[in-house]
């Protein structure tokens, strides 16, 4: 799927992408590309989805706003329609079933870290579960370089 | 959300939310959009990465495409006294995406440390795992490995226009 010009294209835009006025031009003559093919080449990375994103990675924690892991445990028997009243949340950015006795892991994004607590209350309300609440005290590292 | 940016800057997070444009000249495109030059935009891209409200302007792999169908999230019950020393060591591991120092909800819930390892299969992941118990030793008490079975949403980052 990917060739061998592919791989040096992802490990490359892994790095960062420059902040100059023909970005896409200064990678190509990196790699080995024209600035037109590398801009094929991204977006059909993309429209495959070998790649998932494409663009600045913010960090909602240094705008004001807010991540939090949150856990559930879900009977099995009601376990759909739990699933169904926690992703109706917009705030519920990514949500996980996992083989556990808490087996609903989901991350919360808000705009600001007060609306934890309310937010986790009206989820309990909404499921009838306990919701356990897992913020992040200390981040020792983010980012997985993948060698493509 | 305000006090790091303007209403420009939230203008050009809601602008990329969804990625740069796929153009020649992504940058131009994106001030076109915001109402505002080029110059501007770099230059606000810049300060934002300064300031870390931008990890970095980059491409993100999907690892299950790229052949990392594996996954975990592990958790570990470690020695609050040796984790500011044992978590980065374990964060800075290649196959470790996330690692997060979070409080321990006991009874039910003992573990301080969680690590999201990444693998091409299972045994690579449990063989990954026991890497992660050498290297923290008798100072972690009890670990566990929590495998996901099912995608239930998955959308990003999306804040409020």
């Amino acid at each position: 799927m990917l060739d061998a010009m592919d791989r040096k294209l992802v490990n490359r835009l892994q790095a960062g992408f420059p902040l100059c006025e023909r970005p896409f031009d200064e990678v190509g003559c990196e790699v080995g590309l024209t600035e037109e093919e590398t801009l094929r080449r991204v977006g059909a990375l993309l429209a495959g989805g070998q790649l998932s994103r494409f663009g600045p990675m913010y960090n909602i924690e240094r705008m004001g706003g807010a991540f939090c892991l949150c856990a559930l445990s879900a009977p099995e028997a009601d376990f759909d329609r739990i699933a169904e009243a926690v992703n109706a949340f917009p705030e519920v950015a990514h949500n996980y079933q996992r083989a556990h006795k808490l087996n609903m892991w989901f991350v919360l994004a808000v705009e600001t870290a007060e609306n934890i607590a309310e937010l986790t209350a009206r989820i309990e309300r909404a499921t009838g579960c306990e919701v356990l609440a897992f913020p992040k005290l200390e981040e020792f590292f983010i980012g997985l370089r993948v060698e493509a | 959300m305000t006090h790091v940016m303007d209403e420009l800057d939230r203008s050009i997070v809601l602008a990329t939310q969804g990625g740069l444009p796929l153009v020649p000249r992504p940058y131009a495109r994106l001030a076109d959009t915001v109402g505002t030059s080029q110059e501007d935009v770099m230059s606000r891209l810049r300060r934002l990465l300064a300031i870390g409200a931008i990890r970095r302007i980059a491409a993100v792999p999907n690892h299950y495409a790229l052949g990392l169908a594996a996954n975990a999230m592990t958790v570990w019950d470690v020695d609050d006294a040796a984790l500011p020393e044992l978590g980065p060591r374990v964060g800075r591991l290649d196959f470790v995406s996330h690692c997060y120092h979070r409080p321990r909800r006991l009874p039910e819930w003992p573990f301080n440390l969680f690590a999201m390892v990444h693998g091409r299969g299972q045994s690579e992941v449990d063989a990954k795992i026991e890497v992660i118990a050498a290297l923290l030793g008798s100072r972690c008490k009890a670990h566990d490995a929590l495998l996901s079975t099912r995608i239930l949403k998955k959308t990003g980052l999306r804040i409020a226009g």
